[in-house]
């Protein structure tokens, strides 16, 4: 499953006209996960993730639209959306690049393959989007795999042992 | 095995049989591997007889507490008057910790049969296994693996056509490492923030959507298979050190060693062998200085500490620290240890949920109070009030996150005084912009 | 029923208090005040400020006393040193950012964070050298701003909208240091009773737009009254500063509104500051009205009263007192009477987690008051009888265009108690002031037939009196032996008689937290 699809990806800002998420099959994809919980509120996290596949990030409108689906209150969304770092909500790059610098892999590197990252990528820093729209790169907290430093997810690629000499071959499959 | 590296002879190797192998990972390859014995003959046994068999094995909760999972198993009401649930708990994010990652990624099934078994024997209506948001391969392939075990009818209406119902349903979780603390974790599957709960109740009592629960980690539920095939004597034939620490257990290693990965060692080990034999020791010319057993969230142990400790929950005890996940931090004699525990307080200071005033507050000030050090500016008053903070953060919240913030403070100050000094005195140069 | 007791000792005093009681509640029966900030009586405890740790003997941390159940023989210290550092330690946390503008926040003076800091906080901070947070206030709704800087995360506000007021509209954003309470974009907290967050917050964080720097906390006088706003009879405080009604509060009744009151009640007290009052009484001489003094009026309204025959009508507003009510209804009782209240009617609005408790749709208090004393809310039926009676009494009823023109053809004499001046004001042959139910003692009967008392909170205006004085007054009769009630208390007294509903209840017996009268089925008062 690829969290960014091709004409989702990354596109929006928080002006744009906003069109539901949930009709057609994604409708139904999240209707069918209403039998696996014995609430709809369960279906919360899901129901996000589904957003941001679709859109890149989560609008304010999706808050809504997801609160009114899930029966839920626009505030009561908006207060869960902002607990997970792993929801966006602010629009990113095309790519969003996720770099672990957590000690394990802070004493391995990390910081330099951050760096590497940015100078690479033209994200002026951590956080922004590169100029072209291509690129955002983020410093995460532990992505558990420790053993491989320095991992990085790219998308919902996660590639391991990651070096500054790397980056640029890794950056090269991304368009 | 020490996936990624070759099995190494004083490993013994249960778990990660498989780690590595492709094949392992289908439905039909698991199988011919001996998969799904150990739930076909558990579902010939009764829900009390399971139970008892774990409790004789010795297994324990392999998510860091270690507290004994048949004992667990059986504080589930008898009576299943209204739902159950098992909750398996793949929310793995403590630093220096990689284990379930493999577990899940080579050898999904044997997690997918654990929690089948567990489902069972506490009469569980569904099981939930949470699985970290950033455990996107992890995810794919549990994904498949639950789908392939629903196709082969292990799961569902009939599990191998005992006509018992056992349904896993896989839930992704979306970064707060919080949420693997089991009553965030609960909160989350309901679809709330992750803040964890009050006990009581506990999650016997009211767990998951108010229902009785269970929790168990990954590791944990993936032994069971392994104990309903061999016994539990044999399980609890595992065992070099303390008799309450028994079976296999998979170490995830990193840090400044030659071979990280996840070493499976039985209970007792020598932490010497697995530091030196089994990860490789330090890069050549240098020296260990630091290991952090179990997880960021322990007390860090001197080199000297921790080559003279047994690895089980005892030992680890012994020499000042803890188990906990049992992901070994090494850090050797180029690393600065007050940036390290400076970044470890970040950590916790971008996890804290933000419900406890002296978490929420406590880890902020930690982490600025280490970066005023860094960056040249501290001040001997800094000591007493990193240790005045770090003593409040301990034993006073709803959880031990701000605990885990204070326990690397505390021991760091402690065993490593020298390096905090060095930047007081201006020894050491800066390491950071003025703040 | 009796309900099992459990022993425990709490500061060295003994309390049997019943099982399952928490220790904060316990330790308030021994007369010790745990201090705390997102422990509240009325809502969930998430046992998350920490400030509530106390020592039990034998526990091996630490507990909160908002969530910890007594257990029998515990022995609780509430001020053992590490209870006090522990709580030291989290008012140090609290202020670490805190941005002490205590003498630009309205809350000071009866700040829990204030309180605390002096009760057992420490002299400085230790915080020294770093910036504090700061995120800008936020416009939340139509009366309320939140002050984030000032907020100590207790949720006590999102936990009562979430909870009680069934509307989750507010939520706490983002995570540890960084958390603060919000609300999404496209919503207002513009729920009925959304006020009760201002009161709720321990600290200067919700304030209320209405409140906004009118008057420091210690410059104002509480006066224990009921909501005038409804039948439901909430106790309220009515809050003056230099005689001047500047807000109302909730005052806690947990049978009648627990610890809140809706925003229309919450508003609705200007017209208690109203400046054009009569405040002198007046009589019709040659045409025109001419201010006397209370013996003049009270010997006209007399002879007035002891000459009429024939029938007569009183029209009263819904606010007046049940002492004054029955007092006025006693002075016509010879002749056929009509009486009735008027009754505006509006959307009712319940506060779903407090069963029983609502902005009822009959927005007067008294109309359960006012049925006990002969009075209707016919008002239509009324007006009609006033066209043949030979006595109107209009006691302070808010007359409409309309009412002012039915009444203003009519044959009979108009006498009006009143407290601002009506267009019937032209033709009455008396008129007296009266004083507003902020200005006298009193009693209302709230819907559920509970009798509750109200304080005077500021003075009455000239020469107001409160309407059950005038008629008692013209009851007792002139001259120096007459026995008039001199005190609400008095006047009530007088009613049991006339209505036996009151008989055997005193003021006394109201107390503060109201009494449910017996039943027309009779049965002893509850």
């Amino acid at each position: 499953m690829s969290a960014h699809g091709a004409e989702g990806n990354g596109t929006g800002t928080h002006d744009a006209p906003y069109t539901p998420v949930f009709v057609g099959d994604t409708r139904a994809r999240l209707e069918q996960l209403f039998s696996s919980y014995p609430t709809k509120q369960a279906c919360l996290l899901p129901a996000l993730w589904m957003v941001q596949e679709e859109r890149g990030w989560i609008p304010e409108p999706a808050i809504e639209e997801v609160a009114g689906v899930l029966e839920l209150t626009p505030a009561y969304v908006k207060g869960v959306v902002t607990f997970y770092t792993m929801y966006h909500t602010h629009p990113v790059g095309r790519h969003f690049i996720q770099v672990c610098t957590t000690s394990p892999c802070n004493i391995c590197g990390a910081e330099d393959v951050a760096r590497a990252l940015l100078e690479k990528t033209g994200c002026r820093e951590l956080g922004l989007t590169s100029p072209d729209g291509r690129f955002t790169v983020i410093e995460v907290e532990c992505l558990g795999a420790c053993g491989f430093p320095t991992p990085i997810l790219v998308d919902d690629d996660f590639i391991e042992d990651v070096t500054p000499e790397k980056v640029p071959a890794i950056l090269q499959r991304y368009s | 095995m020490g996936y990624p590296h070759p099995s190494h002879p004083k490993e013994t190797v249960v778990l990660s049989k498989y780690f590595g192998d492709a094949e392992a990972r289908t439905y039909e390859g698991w199988s011919r591997r001996g998969g799904y014995e150990g739930l076909r003959k558990a579902l010939g046994m009764s829900r009390e007889a399971i139970i008892e068999e774990l409790k004789a094995s010795g297994l324990r909760g392999r998510g860091g507490a270690g507290f004994p999972t048949g004992l667990k198993w059986s504080f589930m009401p008898k009576d299943v008057v209204k739902p159950h649930y098992l909750v398996c708990n793949a929310d793995e994010s403590e630093p220096g910790t990689f284990k379930d990652r493999e577990i899940m990624r080579w050898t999904p099934h044997a997690l997918i049969e654990g929690c089948a078994i567990g489902s069972y024997a506490i009469g569980a209506e569904r099981c939930y296994i949470y699985i970290r948001g950033e455990f996107t391969e992890p995810w794919r392939v549990m994904s498949a693996a639950v789908a392939e075990a629903y196709a082969a009818g292990a799961l569902g209406e009939s599990a191998l056509g005992s006509g018992r119902r056992i349904d896993i349903v896989l839930h992704r979780g979306a970064g707060a490492y919080i949420c693997g603390e089991e009553t965030a974790m609960m909160n989350s599957i309901e679809g709330k923030r992750g803040n964890p709960r009050i006990k009581p109740p506990f999650p016997a009592v009211a767990g998951v959507f108010g229902m009785p629960t269970t929790i168990n980690n990954v590791e944990t539920l993936a032994a069971v298979p392994h104990i309903m095939v061999r016994g539990a004597d044999w399980y609890k034939s595992l065992c070099l050190g303390s008799p309450k620490s028994t079976g296999t257990k998979l170490i995830s290693i990193c840090g400044h060693v030659q071979r990280p990965g996840n070493y499976e060692v039985t209970m007792g080990t020598p932490v010497k062998d697995i530091l030196y034999d089994m990860a490789g020791g330090p890069k050549p010319g240098r020296t260990i200085k630091a290991v952090i057993p179990g997880g960021s969230s322990v007390p860090i142990m001197t080199r000297e500490e921790a080559e003279e400790a047994l690895f089980d929950y005892e030992g680890i005890v012994a020499k000042g620290s803890m188990l906990g996940s049992a992901g070994m931090i090494v850090m050797d004699d180029t690393t600065d240890m007050v940036y390290q525990i400076w970044r470890l307080a970040r950590f916790y200071a971008h996890e804290s949920c933000a419900q406890c005033t002296q978490c929420r507050e406590g880890t902020a000030w930690t982490t600025k109070i280490l970066e005023r050090i860094l960056s040249g500016r501290g001040k001997e008053a800094d000591f007493q009030l990193l240790l005045d903070l770090s003593e409040q953060m301990t034993g006073k919240t709803i959880c031990v996150l701000s605990d885990s913030c204070a326990a690397p403070v505390v021991s760091g100050i402690q065993k490593f005084r020298g390096e905090f000094e060095a930047y007081l005195t201006g020894a050491r140069e800066p390491s950071m912009a003025a703040v | 029923m009796a309900e099992e007791l459990v022993n425990v000792t709490i500061e060295g005093t003994e309390v049997a208090v019943p099982k399952g009681t928490t220790i904060i509640e316990a330790a308030k029966q021994a007369g010790v005040l745990i201090p705390h900030y997102c422990y509240h009586p009325s809502l969930s405890s998430p046992a998350s400020c920490r400030m509530c740790l106390v020592e039990v003997e034998k526990a091996p941390k630490l507990v909160p006393a908002c969530v910890t159940m007594v257990a029998e023989g515990q022995v609780v210290h509430v001020s053992s040193p590490s209870a006090l550092k522990a709580r030291e330690s989290v008012l140090e946390f609290l202020l670490i950012n805190h941005p002490l503008d205590c003498p630009i926040c309205d809350k000071s003076g009866e700040c829990e964070l204030q309180n605390y800091t002096f009760q057992e906080g420490r002299p400085g901070t230790r915080y020294t050298e770093y910036a504090k947070r700061y995120n800008p206030v936020e416009d939340f709704g139509p009366d309320i701003l939140y002050v984030p800087n000032r907020c100590v995360l207790c949720t006590r506000c999102v936990r009562f909208m979430d909870d009680v007021a069934d509307t989750p509209l507010l939520n706490v954003s983002e995570r540890g240091d960084r958390a603060v309470i919000g609300i999404a974009e496209s919503q207002k907290l513009d729920h009925p009773w959304a006020g009760n967050v201002v009161d709720l917050c321990p600290v200067g964080s919700l304030l209320s737009k209405d409140f906004l720097h009118k008057a420091r906390a210690w410059d104002l006088d509480k006066s224990a009254s009921i909501c005038p706003g409804c039948t439901q009879g909430c106790n309220i405080s009515i809050d003056t500063r230099d005689d001047i009604v500047v807000r109302l509060r909730p005052r806690a009744n947990l049978d009648v509104n627990r610890h809140f009151i809706c925003d229309y009640g919450r508003m609705n007290y200007r017209w208690m500051n109203r400046g054009d009052r009569i405040e002198a009484p007046l009589v019709r001489e040659a045409g025109r009205h001419v201010a006397v003094d209370w013996d003049t009026a009270l010997d006209r309204f007399g002879s007035i009263v002891r000459g009429a025959s024939g029938s007569a009508v009183i029209l009263a507003s819904g606010r007046a007192s049940v002492e004054s009510l029955g007092l006025v209804r006693q002075l016509v009782d010879r002749l056929e009477v009509t009486a009735a209240i008027k009754v505006p009617l509006g959307e009712e609005a319940p506060l779903p987690g407090i069963p029983g408790l609502a902005l009822r749709r009959e927005r007067v208090p008294n109309l359960a008051g006012a049925e006990l004393v002969g009075y209707t809310s016919a008002w239509e039926a009324a007006l009609g009888a006033a066209a043949s009676a030979s006595l109107v009494v209009v006691l302070d009823a808010d007359l409409s265009v309309e009412d002012e023109a039915a009444l203003a053809g009519i044959p009979g004499l108009v006498l009006l108690l009143g407290t601002v001046a009506t267009e019937s004001l032209h033709r009455a042959e008396l008129v007296l002031p009266v004083a507003s139910m902020a200005e006298e003692n009193g009693t209302y009967v709230n819907r559920d037939r509970r009798i509750q008392r109200y304080h005077q909170a500021r003075s009455q205006p000239g020469m107001a009196r409160p309407a059950w004085w005038i008629a008692g007054e013209v009851l007792a009769g002139p001259g120096p032996d007459a026995d008039a009630p001199s005190t609400a208390e008095e006047a009530f007294a007088l009613l049991g008689a006339r209505w036996p509903v009151f008989a055997g209840t005193t003021y006394a017996d109201i107390g503060f937290a109201g009494r449910v009268l017996p039943s027309a089925a009779a049965g002893a008062p509850r």
